[in-house]
């Protein structure tokens, strides 16, 4: 493939119209594995959680873990979806050392939930995605390729295994095919996974984080011309950030488009997506559903989920993020656009909680997305990790209005609270950060700053309050900031009669 | 007719890297058709009030509560492997497929 001749997106997307569809896969954030008690946590050293279940070792025997099978059918729920009053797991068979059975334990014909929807917004329209199945199946294990230069499977001698993944409860969501989007297709398969992590997220079954790879997502992409029926779907796998689901579908319309412009054919397959590049290559040749070979697995019974305690966990469902954040837009009195804001920045629930622990929201929304981002950004962490608290930033928000603190001292208050220094109240006093209230000191460093200054005395004595703003300077550099602005300011004018 | 075909039982062995030869799939395709037919005479008994059994017990719902148990140690876990590299499992390459 030449790159020179590939055409811009726009032009790309002129002449056809995409079919979008999206697999996502979210690890369960369950404390043990789906058919065995081992631990799930993140990390380990290699093969340490590991049992003769998920070994897959002669005569042990799966058993399913009730947690798991909960927290799929409230994602089934939370998507709009049926229920099964009835369904079986199925043995997916390969020949692949990632899972030491030989085979992965997961759903075909009878997934748990069936036929739902999630909402999204793009670009101020709503486009409701349909949701094909959920399905329950068990994460494989980890495998290094050795004995080649690049550590990839091409050239490699050696697979080395760690089975401390395998078996880890692993949802399967499936969307119904999407067409109709246009050129906004990229955006809504962005906007579907934003919000699909929401709703997870906000289910609390999932820490949804696709750096660790607790969220993966595989896209579906197809081109027809307009009127025609819909062309044959590549599927790129490996696209592990939002920004990657938004570039790998433009990728591949782009690419598709000049393949079929220049005559040639689609073939169904699947591509890797690459991070660096923002490329789709070839991948291996799918084995198509028949070669695995699926059948009812024998060592589990079915599943009857009982329709009565189906219908308490959807009872029980928290409120959807969408609605959520339309409530709080709302009472937030937020446009649009500041809204958007604070949902990127992951500060939805914290300025909700600093709300809620006595601050204004306005207040809020000013030191989370102002001075904390932008220290999580300079530590390349989550806003909910930089090491405040909605509780201190609240406190901080009462010191602030209290005039104990002001903008800039409440600053350097927040270092300190980030470093684990304690409360705002205990690093303020520790630090010896509170304004400077004594009037007596105060006038002191105004007498002197006027009488640096005389020139800029005389202006405001004759009337021109507005140069008041030099002494003003000057008094804050000799109290080291510790000063309140508008009590100084004051003090100076009464000082030089301009009051 | 066949119950299973010469093509299909080469496809099989392919699908679980089997080397078979040619003789070999004339062997296995003969004696597998056999089995398979003899099995299908199930078919031939089952009324239509019977539905397709995959569970010889009638259970439903066997679940497991969400408790930790203890694992194996990795020396444990490593013990039945046939060649071990970095705490790991050392297997073969798999050609042509990616995880």
């Amino acid at each position: 493939m030449t790159t020179t001749t590939l055409p811009t997106y726009d032009e790309a997307i002129a002449g056809f119209e995409p079919v979008i569809g999206l697999e996502t896969h979210v690890e369960l954030g369950t404390n043990t594995k789906m058919f065995c008690g081992c631990p799930t946590d993140f990390g380990g050293e290699p093969n340490t959680r590991v049992c003769p279940v998920c070994l897959g070792l002669p005569g042990s025997l799966p058993v399913a873990n009730k947690a798991a099978i909960e927290a799929t059918i409230r994602i089934g729920l939370a998507l709009n979806c049926s229920i099964a009053t009835w369904c079986r797991f199925a043995r997916k068979n390969y020949f692949y050392p990632d899972m030491p059975k030989n085979f992965q334990i997961s759903q075909y014909d009878e997934p748990l939930c069936v036929d739902g929807y999630l909402d999204v917004e793009v670009d101020g329209k709503t486009v409701r995605i349909g949701i094909e199945r959920v399905h329950l199946e068990e994460d494989t294990g980890k495998t290094l390729h050795v004995g080649g230069a690049t550590g990839r499977i091409h050239g490699a001698t050696e697979s080395l295994v760690d089975y401390n993944r395998a078996g880890i409860p692993l949802v399967e969501i499936v969307t119904k095919p999407v067409p109709g989007t246009g050129a906004l297709a990229p955006e809504v398969a962005r906007a579907y996974v934003t919000e699909l992590r929401e709703v997870i997220r906000g289910l609390g079954v999932s820490d949804v984080r696709m750096e660790e790879g607790s969220l993966r997502c595989d896209v579906n992409t197809s081109l027809n011309r307009p009127g025609d029926e819909w062309g044959t779907r590549t599927e790129t796998k490996n696209v592990n950030s939002l920004r990657s689901v938004e570039r790998a579908v433009r990728t591949e319309i782009i690419r598709q488009s000049a393949v079929l412009e220049g005559g040639g054919r689609i073939v169904q397959e699947t591509r890797h997506f690459s991070e660096e590049t923002g490329d789709t290559r070839p991948g291996r040749s799918k084995e198509t559903a028949t070669d695995y070979r699926y059948f009812p697995e024998p060592d589990l019974v079915p599943l009857a989920p009982d329709p009565a305690w189906v219908e308490s966990l959807r009872l029980a469902l928290p409120e959807p993020p969408r609605d959520r954040r339309k409530r709080i837009q709302e009472s937030w009195g937020l446009s649009d656009l500041d809204m958007q804001s604070v949902v990127n920045a992951g500060a939805v629930e914290l300025i909700e909680e600093t709300v809620a622990a006595g601050a204004t929201a306005a207040a809020a929304r000013k030191w989370w997305l102002g001075e904390l981002a932008r220290r999580a950004n300079e530590a390349g962490i989550d806003l909910a990790s930089v090491g405040a608290t909605p509780a201190q930033v609240a406190e901080l928000q009462t010191l602030v209005d209290s005039g104990k603190l002001n903008d800039k001292l409440a600053r350097v208050v927040i270092e300190g609270v980030v470093a684990g220094e304690g409360s705002p109240t205990e690093v303020m006093e520790a630090r010896g950060l509170a304004v400077v209230s004594d009037t007596g000191a105060l006038t002191a460093a105004v007498d002197e700053a006027i009488a640096a200054n005389p020139d800029v005395a005389a202006k405001v004595r004759d009337g021109k309050v507005a140069a008041a703003g030099a002494l003003v300077g000057a008094v804050m550099k000799t109290t080291k900031g510790q000063a309140d602005a508008k009590t100084v300011r004051e003090l100076i004018l009464e000082r030089l009669g301009a009051s | 007719m066949a119950a299973i075909s010469r093509d299909e039982v080469a496809h099989l062995a392919r699908l679980s890297r089997l080397a078979v030869t040619e003789q070999e799939l004339d062997t296995f395709a003969g004696q597998l058709d056999v089995i398979l037919q003899a099995v299908a005479r199930v078919g031939e008994v089952a009324a239509a009030d019977i539905p397709p059994t995959s569970h010889s017990v009638p259970l439903t719902n066997v679940l497991r509560e969400d408790v930790v148990i203890n694992c194996l140690t990795r020396e444990e876990a490593l013990a039945g492997a046939p060649d071990v590299e970095d705490d790991r499992f050392r297997v073969p390459r798999i050609l042509d497929e990616e995880a």
